[in-house]
């Protein structure tokens, strides 16, 4: 099973979306220019821009964009010459309204995203996107928290729908090897020709490369990584990494090592501030289950409340939180410091 | 006293029963679905209510008509219904998101719409955290509130599901025209968790940066007092945090926390989102009641 007849998997870069997590929502069009036009030319196929809670994110919840995103996708459409521009959207968070926009921006992919066992939130969407001539992706989240059968169940849902590919997400870094494999697996069964299957993974558990290649041996033709690993948590699976991987393994992804390795290192670095790395909290997201965007969040409600900020990722797995619950870190928070004060 | 319908028997339908059912100031009289194997039929027959299944076709046929219909359908349905409420003189509480009438939020504007004939209850979102948008404004210029509603996902049900944009398109609208920020944003989350959680919801409005804080405080404060009046398991959980000014902008935040704990009666206590809804809408047609039709009333129960 491959991709297409030239690409056994499609790589899509999510450093401009996944990223802007790590970047506090700041990326400037300067940044998305050079970081889409490095790509572009290095043969990434696709190139995510967004604010990283998708289309409509920025908020009070998950921050506000330095520059709106529809001028992000824009410039990020200009510049790319041969790489098709996606753009993630979260219903609940965005609407239709920013899918059109999208569209009008000539976004060419729409990837829908729900919490893994709320595929049905996202019908509406899909057809939208399908119905303007969009290729459509669904991301399932969080979903270490499902046992393959019912993310499997919920891939039906959204591929019938109208998502052409189903994404395992695993959005807090938490899967561990076997898992990915049991989860890809049961979702390319329940699939079969109806829709593929794609694989987003977190480095938070040191593991993000190798279950990106156990997902593809499972049947995945569809991956995510971003470029020096810019995303939430301690950042997605290495692209340039991945190319390297894939190129020794004969997996064909289109990708120029050296560019890769040339782009992450000469222009993604220098765009970020500072790398993504697989520090104790990160650690701490991988290991109790915590979506991995909740990262600075909990990070500067550790400082505001001055409280560890690993017992609010430690409490936010117990409350067994889901992508969105950002307002519940500040909440938590104020708890912590009330607890040890009395 | 106002005599009451139910149009539209299921959950929401059955758990607003129980709650007239107890109001001094209306007599559910009558409870309408579709469906002649319903069980919220069969309950209202049971608490001594006219039940049909053949709709408002039924309803409007009968010699007496209600003063207050609840319209517990969906907003397709209702509007349909909407104009032959009106043509029939009957006053419509619309817990749909059909938004043919004025927008209520009781504690914010309820006053000013009880000469209306249809009125409409926003979403359950929107009950619970326009009061508190409300609260700020009143005593802080808001140019910007946005609201975040995490509720349990068995208490989502398909026509919240399908129709979650018009959840985050109303209730934001109604941020904005019922909470008196200059612009509003709503965002809704369904967790699974299990058991599954309490209604919660967040608003946060920007704040001047020389906004006197306490007043708002207080006010915030007050307003949740008088959610409570109707809603008993309305409540802050955590003080209102400030962030004057927030990160690096020119503006302050203050984030408030609230939960919203069902009172059980026909829907589980975790259903807060739907329970604010029911109470909200008992509220509203009280003080329709109390406006419009005589001041008898009856004993409670």
């Amino acid at each position: 099973m491959a991709f297409s007849d030239t690409l056994d998997v499609r790589v899509t870069d999510t450093s401009l979306r996944d990223g802007s997590h790590a970047k506090r929502h700041r990326f400037s069009e300067t940044d998305v220019r050079a970081v889409v036009a490095a790509l572009d030319d290095a043969g990434m196929p696709v190139i995510e821009v967004a604010h990283g809670d998708g289309l409509g994110g920025s908020s009070f919840n998950f921050g506000f964009s330095a520059v709106d995103e529809r001028t992000l996708i824009a410039a990020a459409v200009d510049q790319a010459s041969r790489a098709k521009i996606a753009a993630l959207m979260l219903p609940g968070v965005g609407t239709k309204d920013d899918i059109k926009a999208a569209c009008d921006l000539g976004v060419a992919i729409v990837r829908v995203a729900t919490h893994c066992t709320e595929a049905d939130i996202s019908e509406q969407h899909f057809k939208l996107a399908r119905d303007m001539g969009m290729e459509t992706v669904g991301f399932l989240m969080m979903s270490h928290s499902a046992d393959p059968a019912t993310l499997a169940a919920q891939a039906r849902i959204m591929a019938d729908a109208g998502a052409q590919c189903v994404y395992v997400v695993d959005s807090a870094g938490a899967l561990i090897l076997d898992d990915v494999t049991a989860r890809v697996a049961a979702l390319v069964e329940e699939l079969g020709s109806d829709a593929q299957v794609g694989f987003h993974g977190h480095e938070n558990l040191s593991l993000s490369l190798a279950n990106t290649v156990l997902a593809v041996r499972a049947g995945a033709v569809q991956v995510d990584g971003s470029t020096r690993r810019l995303g939430a948590g301690s950042g997605n699976t290495s692209c340039e990494a991945l190319a390297a991987v894939a190129d020794r393994i004969g997996i064909r992804t289109g990708l120029d090592v050296i560019k890769m390795a040339d782009a992450a290192e000469d222009v993604v670095r220098p765009v970020m501030d500072g790398e993504c790395v697989l520090d104790r909290l990160s650690l701490m997201m991988g290991y109790a289950g915590v979506y991995s965007s909740f990262l600075k969040h909990a990070w500067r409600a550790a400082q505001r409340y001055n409280v560890p900020g690993a017992e609010i990722l430690l409490e936010c797995g117990r409350r067994k939180l889901v992508g969105g619950q950002e307002d519940q870190i500040i909440q938590i928070a104020a708890h912590l410091a009330a607890t040890r004060a009395a | 006293m106002a005599t009451a319908a139910i149009v539209g028997s299921g959950n929401i339908g059955t758990d607003l029963l129980y709650k007239l059912l107890r109001s001094p100031h209306i007599e559910p009289r009558w409870m309408i679905g579709v469906d002649p194997a319903s069980e919220g039929l069969r309950r209202a027959r049971e608490l001594g209510l006219e039940a049909s299944p053949d709709g408002v076709d039924w309803l409007l046929a009968q010699a007496e008509l209600p003063d207050i219909v609840f319209e517990a359908t969906s907003a397709y349905v209702h509007v349909r219904n909407a104009p032959r409420y009106r043509e029939a003189g009957i006053r419509c509480v619309d817990l749909t998101p059909a938004a043919r009438g004025p927008f209520v939020v009781p504690p914010a504007n309820l006053g000013e719409h009880l000469g209306e004939m249809n009125v409409n209850m926003v979403t359950c979102g929107g009950q619970a955290t326009i009061p508190i948008v409300a609260a700020v404004s009143r005593v802080a210029p808001v140019d910007y509130a946005e609201i975040v509603a995490t509720v349990a996902s068995r208490s989502a049900g398909p026509g919240t599901r399908q129709n979650i944009d018009e959840f985050t398109r109303t209730t934001a609208k109604a941020v904005e025209a019922i909470g008196g920020a200059a612009r509003g944003k709503a965002i809704i989350i369904l967790n699974p968790a299990e058991p599954p959680l309490m209604m919660r919801d967040t608003i946060y409005c920007s704040l001047p940066l020389d906004a006197d804080l306490d007043k708002v405080d207080r006010s915030i404060r007050d307003m949740a007092g008088e959610v409570r009046s109707y809603v008993p398991g309305y409540r802050l959980v955590a003080d209102p945090q400030f962030d004057v000014p927030f990160a690096d902008h020119d503006f302050g935040r203050v984030a408030v926390f609230v939960e919203v704990e069902g009172a059980g009666d026909f829907l589980p206590p975790y259903a807060g989102n739907l329970d604010i809804m029911t109470a909200a809408a008992t509220k509203v047609g009280e003080e329709i009641a109390k406006a419009h039709f005589r001041a008898a009333t009856k004993e409670t129960v």
